[in-house]
């Protein structure tokens, strides 16, 4: 016998005769408190966002890739990695020929191994979209994908978040089943809620502890 | 002044721990502010007492059915995450769970590990297993870095230096890592941003624990706020999870609650920062994530507890630490005097099972039953029921059956046996009870002064004249 036909021999025989749980889920439960009139829903998950040192800024589908110039610039900032392979990266990069902007835009374009240097310590801010948000605890979804890989979100010191507000929902719940979670789930999915940050020293919160030290989230209004 | 611990505390040596930790001030003051902090924060996420009880009986069920189909569920979970392309691994030991760490390792001739935040890693000791065979390994959650940087072990499950302050972090690198002395937290937690951030790219293995296993969909969910998680998952090219038994739950809607009560009770959060839902290693056309991903199913006496229905509660367990933030005697002695991984009102009913009541004997009387760690409990553990317990197994006859914790006895005592049995003949025989009443009175002069432990902070009591009994009798005589 293995360790794993042992372990869940010992379990089974620790069962016998004993009837499983029923599976009384209260929907109402992690959804009820948790709800939010359409014209609350994103002020909650600004507020809450903010709360946790993210910066969230409503705009549009028009205005935003201005926005995404201006942030850029008040940080000093001349180089951002973004995808070129999504509408989102088109628009932007359309947006910064037709500005002639100096902002070089490169993408994420091999595998992590052959450009690690450059993307720990040479990349100083990313552009990505989102797949939602969670009004009730400000929360970001992330499927990271061949476009828009895990680290994108992770390494660059600044990262910009596009969130359309009409994917924003009420709560978790609601957010998986809308979004039929249990059909498949990607490598990797993500909530995230907020820079990176650590209270491990006195309980004092300090911000960018190893991922991003500033999250900007742009609500797109009309989106 | 707390010191560098050259040898870790042992649970053996409990009662002597807490007494020199009661005699540090300074760790005192750290440990009472911290709790003090988080009671309040924890306080502060839950305005709706209803909605908090509710939750809790909730979270206590959703454990529940999990457990009542424990072994069906880790098949399907095994399933899930082999056809998702993950290699599951079974450990009944922690020098399995080494073994089989360390045999990954060989296989892709590791040298340096980098480490997210894991308890279960702590209880395998895989730092120094790995060490002693060449294998490097650096612990990357900030809390963990300072601990592992002043040869210590957490103090916290959640916080593992809170014993600690600014000023002594700040001292400590200084010594250690060579830089400018600093008090201020944002520039000491850049600091460890700096040097650690090459070692994620450096290292060949990740290694991390797993806070809910989802056997729905074959998926790992880790929390955390620093982002060091995602990183230890996502930059090496290997990607160890190691886990209890326990974590498995059935759906991924399941989650949903448990996450809310974690958050909330541990650090007062609505959630964390990151909440990293692993499925897989990398697929073809994706561009990072770990070409390969490992999990480590422990049980290491898990199976023990589970074999009985009071003590399988133990395994409810989210490890939040709301029960150590708010235990009088956790507060007052911190986390080290345990000597065990897992410390305060969780470590004293769970480490029984890992390492039996031979060693750990002390530990489920070191609670004053105040009751404060069942309350806060966001998953119902009944601990100071299952503290009783473990008292009782730990007196019983080494020989009794059934057995039902590995160290059954270990603090029998024929003598403490014979007394009890005659406390109770006593208590049970009117004629003999009122002997004795008549005897104590009479003789009441005859108290020593100096009763053992009793007396050492109080003055002994002395019996009345007469017993309650007699004067009753007499009062309701004159009437
Ligand atoms: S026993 Fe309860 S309160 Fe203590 S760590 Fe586990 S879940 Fe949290």
């Amino acid at each position: 016998m293995n360790a794993k036909e042992r372990i869940l021999g010992k379990l089974r025989a620790s069962l016998a005769g004993t009837t499983p749980v029923a599976d009384d889920y209260d929907i109402g439960l992690v959804t009820d408190p948790w709800r939010y009139a359409a014209d609350e829903r994103i002020a909650r998950l600004r507020r809450m966002l903010e709360a946790v040192h993210g910066e969230t800024l409503v705009t549009t589908v028009a205005q935003w890739p201005q926005r995404v110039l201006e942030a850029l610039a008040a940080r000093g900032i001349d180089e951002l990695l973004v995808s070129p392979a999504t509408v989102h990266g088109r628009r932007l990069a359309e947006h910064v020929r037709a500005q002639d902007a100096a902002l070089r835009l490169k993408g994420y374009e091999n595998p992590v191994e052959a450009w690690k240097d450059e993307l720990f310590f040479h990349t100083p801010a990313s552009l990505t979209g989102t797949l939602g948000g969670i009004a009730a605890t400000g929360s970001l979804v992330l499927w990271p994908s061949p476009q828009e890989p895990r680290l994108m979100s992770l390494v660059p010191p600044l990262h910009i978040a596009l969130l359309n507000a009409s994917e924003v929902r009420d709560n978790l719940f609601e957010l998986m089943h809308a979004q039929r979670w249990t059909d498949g789930l990607p490598t990797n999915a993500l909530l995230v809620s907020g820079p990176s940050k650590t209270a491990d020293i006195q309980q004092t919160l300090a911000y960018g502890a190893h991922g991003p030290k500033e999250l900007l989230v742009l609500v797109i209004e009309d989106a | 002044m707390s010191h560098v611990a050259d040898t870790p505390a042992q649970p053996i040596a409990f009662t002597r721990n807490a007494r020199e930790a009661l005699a540090d001030a300074q760790l005192r003051r750290n440990f009472r502010g911290a709790m003090d902090a988080l009671m309040d924060k924890r306080r502060n996420q839950f305005p709706d007492g209803d909605e908090l009880e509710r939750l809790r009986a909730f979270g206590n069920r959703v454990r529940a059915r999990a457990l009542s189909k424990l072994p069906d569920l880790l098949e399907r979970l095994e399933a899930n995450l082999v056809r998702n392309g993950v290699q599951v691994h079974w450990a009944e030991t922690v020098e399995e769970a080494n073994a089989i760490v360390h045999g990954i390792a060989e296989r892709h001739a590791a040298r340096k590990v980098i480490k997210g935040k894991s308890m279960v890693s702590e209880e395998m000791e895989m730092n120094h297993y790995l060490g002693a065979r060449g294998v490097d390994c650096l612990e990357s959650d900030m809390g963990e870095f300072i601990v592992q940087l002043r040869a210590e072990k957490p103090s916290h499950i959640i916080m593992p230096a809170i014993h600690l302050n600014a000023g002594q972090v700040a001292k400590l690198f200084h010594d250690k890592l060579a830089v400018e002395y600093t008090e201020d937290v944002d520039r000491l937690i850049q600091i460890g941003r700096e040097t650690l951030r090459r070692n994620f790219f450096e290292a060949d293995i990740g290694v991390s624990g797993v806070n809910f296993a989802i056997a729905e969909t074959g998926t790992l969910l880790l929390v955390e706020n620093e982002g060091n998680g995602r990183m230890s998952t996502t930059v090496p090219p290997v990607h160890i999870a190691v886990t209890g038994i326990e974590k498995v739950v059935e759906n991924l809607r399941d989650v949903i609650p448990l996450l809310s009560l974690l958050t909330r009770s541990a650090t007062g959060q609505p959630i964390t920062t990151y909440v990293n839902m692993i499925s897989g290693p990398r697929k073809a056309d994706e561009l990072d994530g770990p070409q390969e991903v490992h999990l480590v199913l422990l049980d290491n006496g898990r199976s023990q507890a589970f074999a009985d229905g009071e003590l399988r509660q133990t395994l409810n367990c989210i490890r939040c630490g709301a029960c150590m933030n708010h235990c009088p005697v956790y507060t007052r002695i911190g986390g080290h005097a345990y000597g065990t991984v897992y410390p305060g009102p969780i470590g004293k009913i769970v480490t029984p099972h890992m390492l039996g009541l031979e060693t750990t004997r002390d530990l489920p009387t070191a609670s004053s039953m105040c009751g404060a760690c069942g309350e806060v409990c966001p998953v119902k553990i009944p601990i100071p029921s299952l503290l009783r317990r473990l008292r009782e197994e730990a007196v019983r006859a080494p020989a009794a059956e059934p057995h039902h914790v590995r160290g059954q006895g270990a603090k029998h005592s024929r003598k403490e046996t014979l007394v009890w049995r005659a406390w109770r003949t006593l208590n049970t025989s009117p004629g003999l009870y009122r002997a004795a009443m008549y005897a104590g009175t009479r003789l009441r002069g005859l108290m020593p002064a100096d009763i053992g432990p009793w007396t050492r902070y109080r003055s002994a009591p002395k019996p009345a004249a007469r017993s309650l009994h007699e004067l009753a009798r007499e009062h309701l005589g004159e009437q």
